[in-house]
């Protein structure tokens, strides 16, 4: 019984293609991306067990024939685990949709808030200009701004090439 | 005895959640069955941790199989302590949100309460991971905890906890999958997944095997435990739960990262391949996170940086490799768990009493609610490492085994640690002067984005207009949309909002997201609109499960020398490594 080649070239190409997807910023690649990340774990854990072999039932097989069951319970046991948390996951971007009509990832927050900052960088403005109630306490920065933050972060990324060819740029950035 | 005891930390809580959603329509019965069996946890723990201190380490081979091949529940005097710090905060925790719920009185509008049943399972998993003596099942006991965090973090189903739901749920998987892909290597390099026996067959495994191996591990624990360069993902998306959810997240969650990677490297690989990087990184969380915190101006984000930069204290002292190093991480990690989460309770107190999180809008708290003001500075100068604290012995020990080392990169280390100890206080002391000291005249606009956050959370549903239907809209002129973030407009806000369609739905998402997302109730807005939440008193049950928290965290100063004493224990213990392994072996021979 030698080892076969196909499941290393199986695992690593499940590899590749769902790190491929998971660097995207459609949820639904992501999901794919993580799906094809599972597949291949879950044959490296297979294979783990050597090459292949009969079913470890008695009176089916001899000792020394039988694949290591291990890996197989492990196998099981991380299906199911992956199977749930998909399910999860799914659920969410089904309510990201209902809630922003985007299945994308978002801008995170921080980004949000420095692109937020830009505009009202305290420096510009003369506080003695500003209703009392918008005085800055301590500094400017945590005014709110006019400042539409899609539409900055859109520009901000423009020449940033993308992998989402066919789907609808985020918010802002088409208007 | 050991054996009935130590799965019940596991199976307890387990029991209590299917309990407490059978009982799910009848809040006050769920709520008993919850603190109930938390309670119980609590008890079993304490026990177990004076039996394991009293006869060092025991393991159980559950269901009675045949040691290398049996799952086994090892308790040794880390694990132990861990469990019982880690069901007391739980308690605490629980009994805080029980607190909310009653005081937001939102039991009666959701069809099933899901909180509490999910947060059982979410201990049943901690104490899982703290318990399981191989591989695989500490990766189960991950993804229990990690599973129910899922649906704790993302409870209520609003946009920004949506979104930093994905963050988290994405970057959790990620650090699963590669904890999956190394058991699996583990597994073909030595034919276990068994700890104890891994401990006898790792060393003989060839250098470069070892490393990818351990490294891969390492990689693995560092995601969850958020050490730099590995942390990003915890400010974005701790911030956004409820004040319990995010306390106990805070307090344990990471630390459990943090009990894998002590494992690893105590246990597993004990030669120190990787001392030197984790060093480094140890230094780069430190500093990279507590300069994040001094740059937030919201409290809570200001607390999740802290947490980061603190994981960094706990990392240094594993890298030692010192007895004295590994002691004071156990202290550490000890009084990191309870303080973290003392100070997001108090965070979710400040957002009830002051309506915002936000640092600049507070004003005047002390004046307005001096129990709240001593509530948050006795944890805040404890994590900040001030005498007579425990965070200053535990900052103490760990600086003392950096010297006790000697070594120029230790040294670097200690300077680092004592930089970081000056920033969380700044930081601290920012917190304070700003929404406890100053006077509340001097707060600008109080709390209209909590306003505008909580009008419009309501309509940040499914009922919302698609985009396609109001594309119109989108060449409104810009001083709509300025109106629309105007500060002293919330109501205006809200109603110019209702009618834009896309752009005012982004606006109010913007402002659900930049606002921190109201008092933890789970749902956007239940019937509180009218609440006004500078003149909201602060409810009892949430404040004294607060205090006693706090009461907790100073009781750690009282008992710090027993304790260091313990965890002193636990350290040798940990470097010996024999105890751990002659207690799954030794229980064979014993029955």
């Amino acid at each position: 019984m030698t080892p076969t080649i196909v499941l290393p070239v199986v695992i690593g190409g499940l590899y590749a293609a769902g790190v491929y997807l998971l660097l995207d910023r459609s949820l639904t690649r992501v999901i794919l991306g993580f799906l094809l990340l599972g597949n291949a774990t879950n044959l490296l854990l297979l294979s783990s067990s050597g090459p292949a072999a009969l079913a470890p039932v008695f009176g089916y097989a001899e000792e020394e024939q039988m694949s290591d069951p291990l890996p197989q319970a492990l196998v099981l046991t991380a299906i199911v685990i992956t199977f749930g948390v998909t399910a999860f996951l799914l659920a969410m971007v089904q309510r990201s949709w209902q809630l922003v009509r985007q299945e994308v990832i978002e801008v995170d927050e921080e980004d949000r808030r420095v692109a937020t900052r830009e505009g009202m960088d305290a420096d510009d403005m003369d506080p003695d200009d500003l209703p009392t109630e918008d005085r800055p306490a301590g500094k400017g920065n945590t005014l709110p701004s006019d400042v539409d933050v899609e539409e900055r972060l859109a520009q901000r990324y423009a020449g940033v090439p993308s992998d989402d060819i066919g789907l609808p740029p985020t918010r802002g950035g088409q208007s | 005895m050991i054996g009935v005891l130590a799965p019940l930390p596991v199976l307890l809580p387990l029991l209590g959640a299917a309990a407490a959603l059978l009982v799910g329509r009848h809040s006050r019965l769920q709520r008993t069955v919850s603190i109930v069996v938390l309670t119980a946890v609590v008890a079993v723990s304490v026990a177990l941790l004076l039996i394991a201190d009293a006869n060092g380490a025991a393991a159980v081979a559950v269901g009675d199989w045949p040691v290398p091949v049996a799952i086994m529940l090892v308790v040794d005097r880390l694990s132990a302590l861990m469990l019982i710090v880690a069901s007391t905060v739980g308690l605490g925790v629980l009994v805080f949100a029980v607190g909310q719920g009653t005081a937001d009185g939102d039991d009666e509008n959701t069809p099933l309460s899901i909180f509490h049943p999910t947060f059982l399972v979410l201990i049943a998993g901690v104490s899982y991971a703290f318990l399981a003596g191989d591989l695989f099942n500490l990766y189960v006991g991950f993804e229990v905890l990690l599973t129910s965090s899922y649906v704790l973090l993302t409870m209520g189903g609003s946009a920004p906890r949506i979104r930093a739901g994905i963050t988290y749920v994405v970057v959790s998987l990620l650090s699963s999958l590669l904890f999956l892909a190394s058991i699996g290597l583990v597994y073909a390099a030595t034919g276990t997944v068994n700890l104890a026996q891994l401990a006898g067959r790792l060393g003989d495994l060839p250098a470069g095997t070892q490393l990818l191996l351990h490294s891969m591990l390492l990689i693995a624990f560092a995601i969850k435990a958020a050490v730099f360069p590995l942390s990003a993902w915890l400010p974005d998306s701790y911030p956004t739960a409820p004040a319990p959810v995010t306390a106990v997240f805070a307090g344990l969650l990471t630390k459990v990262g943090v009990y894998a990677i002590i494992r690893t490297q105590t246990l597993l690989f004990p030669d120190g391949a990787l001392d030197d990087v984790l060093m480094w990184a140890a230094l780069a969380t430190m500093l990279i996170g507590i300069l994040g915190a001094v740059a937030q101006g919201d409290i809570r984000r200001l607390l999740s940086f802290t947490l980061v930069s603190h994981i960094g204290y706990m990392v240094f002292g594993i890298a030692l490799g010192s007895a004295a190093g590994l002691a004071g991480a156990i202290f550490y990690v000890v009084h990191h768990i309870a303080i973290q989460t003392t100070l997001f309770l108090v965070a979710g107190l400040i957002e009830r009493r002051g309506g915002t999180m936000a640092v600049d809008r507070l004003g005047g708290l002390a004046t307005a609610s001096p129990l709240l003001a001593v509530l948050f500075f006795v944890p805040a100068m404890n994590l900040a490492g001030i005498p007579p604290f425990s965070g200053f012995i535990g900052k103490a020990g760990l600086l003392g085994a950096g010297i006790a080392d000697g070594g120029w990169g230790a040294y670097v280390l200690v300077g680092g640690a004592v930089v970081t100890s000056l920033l969380t206080l700044v930081a601290m002391s920012r917190v304070w002067t700003r929404a406890f000291w100053r006077p509340p005249a001097q707060a600008p606009a109080a709390d209209t984005a909590a306003a505008a956050a909580r009008d419009a959370g309501p309509d940040d549903g499914p009922d919302e207009a698609p985009p396609g239907t109001d594309e119109p809209d989108d060449d409104t002129p810009d001083d709509e949309t300025a109106d629309v973030a105007e500060p002293a407009g919330g109501a205006t806000s809200t109603t110019q909002a209702r009618r834009t369609g896309r752009r005012g739905a982004w606006a109010r998402h913007v402002a659900v997201a930049t606002a921190a997302p109201e008092g933890g109730d789970g749902r956007p807005s239940g019937g509180d609109e009218d609440r006004e939440p500078s003149l909201q008193p602060l409810p009892g049950v949430m404040t004294a499960a607060t205090a006693v928290m706090v009461a907790l965290t100073v009781g750690l100063t009282v008992i710090a020398g027993p304790l260091y004493g313990m965890t002193d224990r636990a350290a040798r213990d940990l470097l010996d490594r024999t105890p751990y392994i002659e207690a799954v072996y030794g229980e064979e021979a014993d029955r």
